[in-house]
């Protein structure tokens, strides 16, 4: 077992290694069937949790894989969100897979065409360059009023049964069904990335960015290409969170969600997937719990789990549980 | 419509004087430990709530308030570079961004806590209030006052760093950290000085803000952005950068807002995007 997990002496075992399914990993996908007998008054929560997590998996891939930190990716969120939501709402087409399908490769193509800007800088000039261009879609938003409803939001969408079969109720079972499927296909197909030797490159580029052009990899293309392949992703969890509410908010492009999802990341722990599930489940549900008190304990509660998780559990909750049971990554 | 032109130059440049007091702190301490400070603005929080409740409590008047908002937060920052954020100078970039976002969290939510969700309004000495006729245009007092208190600031700043021995020490350990350290400097120490008065200073336009943009718990987020886009397009470690930044964003976004009100902060985001896409540096950037 030790040898199979060291690269240096079989990296094609070492890709096998990684492809398998852990037992957590098969309890937690089972555990996420549980509320639709548990606590079927919390699917709504549920379905929230699934749309996060595969945002959170989309930042996961370029801030956990490739190192590049983001403060705006809320920006494909709601490039996605919208494009679901006026598909319906001004062209009349609530067809939800292809909606979904159309959001991703929008956002997938803005995304391609941003991550040229993106390429061209690093350290703090990229932290303001994501910023400003997610701040600069929210006014965009904002100002285009007769498109999007501005800060009314967009009503009018109404998104047709899945299949052509399963109509979406009021209680969320099928709401949260549609997101959980899609959250594992997002799942399955960024597991296939980060295990291949694209991944890898990733990794290289993470870790030492002068190394990789001097062995002789492409890095800007590489990065190029997780991060339209992020916005993509990110751009089909928007959707789905406007089909399944049949509402757009401006709020899907703010700050806010771009911030709240590198918090979800950091808490379950980057550059692990399961990071980005367990962090969306744990930062949502106690939102819901801390929330429901009063709104400024959330506020002090994640502000000093932030310190707290930066501290001292500087790879996350999946982090300091892996160290725990000694098996380092 | 000249006369227009004029107003928004000049309320334009004095939001900018404000926000350069706000965020020349920052791009110092940035420019000499690396380290992204996102809770400068909740520093600039504390001085304004200093101000308030000394005011309000004390019956101080205003102009004594200033000192003491500056003393407040140099102290308050201090004490948390010493404990905390040093453990973090050899972090990550991400680290150290989420750590002092948290940072901001718990301050908005102590803010609220203390003083409640809504705007704190102070009442001004009567010979700041109104305004002064000049050409048949009316100038506000309290923005004349704001440009002359921050024009003394930055005469008294390149005044330090240029002709002082303690501003040679900070300008040599911005340029290069680890010669500096190798010909005896302290340079811990100066960081922890010039991070005090950095922090002072962005107290001090806290307690100047709140006539302008009001103060409330979201004071620190609110102002963030403006701060963070002032340091990096005027560059690290640069005062002039950092001036010639908060002029151009000051005056661009009020005139934006005056003239363009649908899309005035669009424009601001799209100046942002494209200077950092010519110049990451900032405009006047060394490293």
């Amino acid at each position: 077992m030790a040898d199979t997990t060291r690269p240096d002496t079989d990296p094609l075992a070492w890709i096998r290694s990684r492809s398998r399914w852990p037992v957590f990993a098969i309890l937690l996908w089972l555990a996420a069937l549980l509320p639709f007998w548990l606590f079927p008054t919390y699917l709504l929560l549920a379905r929230e949790i699934a749309i996060a997590a595969l945002f959170a998996i989309s930042v996961d891939l370029i801030l956990g894989y490739a190192g590049i930190v983001t403060l705006g990716h809320a920006m494909f969120f709601g490039l996605g969100a919208y494009t679901a939501g006026l598909l319906s709402a001004r062209l009349g087409w609530g067809e939800p897979i292809s909606g979904l399908l159309l959001a991703g490769a929008l956002a997938g193509l803005v995304g391609f065409v941003v991550s040229f800007l993106i390429v061209r800088v690093q350290h703090l000039a990229l932290i303001m360059v994501t910023l400003g261009l997610g701040l600069l879609t929210y006014e965009l938003a904002n100002a285009l009023t007769w498109l999007t409803g501005g800060t009314d939001g967009l009503r009018g969408v109404s998104t047709w049964p899945i299949f052509n079969q399963f109509r979406f109720d009021l209680y969320g079972y099928t709401a949260y069904s549609y997101s959980l499927a899609v959250l594992f296909l997002g799942f399955l197909i960024s597991r296939r990335i980060v295990n291949s030797s694209f991944g890898l490159a990733l990794r290289g580029i993470r870790e030492n960015v002068r190394r990789m052009p001097a062995i002789g990899s492409d890095h800007r293309w590489h990065l190029q290409k997780i991060y339209a392949i992020s916005a993509a992703m990110a751009g089909v969890a928007g959707a789905l969170l406007a089909q399944t509410t049949n509402t757009v908010a401006l709020e899907v492009l703010s700050f806010q969600r771009s911030a709240d999802v590198v918090v979800m990341l950091i808490l379950g722990g980057t550059g692990r997937l399961y990071g980005a599930i367990i962090g969306a489940a744990i930062f949502l549900v106690a939102r819901d719990q801390l929330a429901g008190i009063n709104p400024q304990y959330w506020y002090l509660g994640i502000g000093l789990l932030l310190m707290v998780v930066v501290l001292f559990l500087p790879k996350g909750v999946l982090g300091g549980l892996s160290r725990l049971t000694g098996r380092p990554d | 419509m000249i006369g227009n032109i004029v107003i928004v130059l000049f309320d334009g440049f004095a939001f900018g004087m404000l926000l350069f007091v706000l965020s020349v702190g920052l791009s110092v301490t940035l420019g000499l430990m690396n380290f992204i400070n996102l809770a400068h603005g909740a520093f600039g929080m504390l001085g304004g709530y200093t101000t308030v409740l000394l005011m309000r409590r004390f019956d101080l008047p205003f102009m004594l308030t200033l000192p003491a908002a500056f003393l407040a937060a140099a102290l308050v920052s201090v004490a948390f570079e010493r404990t905390l954020f040093r453990r973090l100078y050899r972090a990550g970039e991400l680290n150290q961004v989420l750590f002092t976002i948290g940072l901001v969290f718990v301050a908005a939510a102590a803010a609220t806590y203390f003083f409640g969700t809504g705007q704190q309004p102070i009442v001004l000495p009567a010979w700041l209030r109104g305004s002064v006729e000049l050409f048949g245009l009316r100038f506000g007092t309290y923005r004349i006052f704001l440009i002359v208190v921050s024009l003394a600031i930055t005469a008294l700043l390149f005044f330090t760093l240029e002709r002082t021995r303690f501003g040679a020490r900070i300008r040599a350990a911005v340029d290069n950290q680890r010669v500096a350290q190798g010909l005896g400097l302290n340079v811990e120490w100066i960081f922890a000085i010039t991070f005090a008065l950095g922090s002072g200073l962005a107290g001090l336009g806290g307690a100047l803000a709140i006539e302008i943009v009001g103060l409330d718990p979201s004071f620190g987020f609110h102002f963030l952005v403006y701060v963070l886009i002032v340091v990096s397009v005027g560059g690290l470690g640069s005062i002039p950068g950092s001036f010639a930044g908060a002029a151009l964003l000051g005056i661009g976004d009020v005139a934006g807002k005056y003239f363009m009100p649908q899309i005035g902060s669009f424009l601001i985001y799209l100046l942002l995007v494209a200077i950092l896409l010519v110049r990451p540096l900032g405009l006047f950037g060394k490293r």
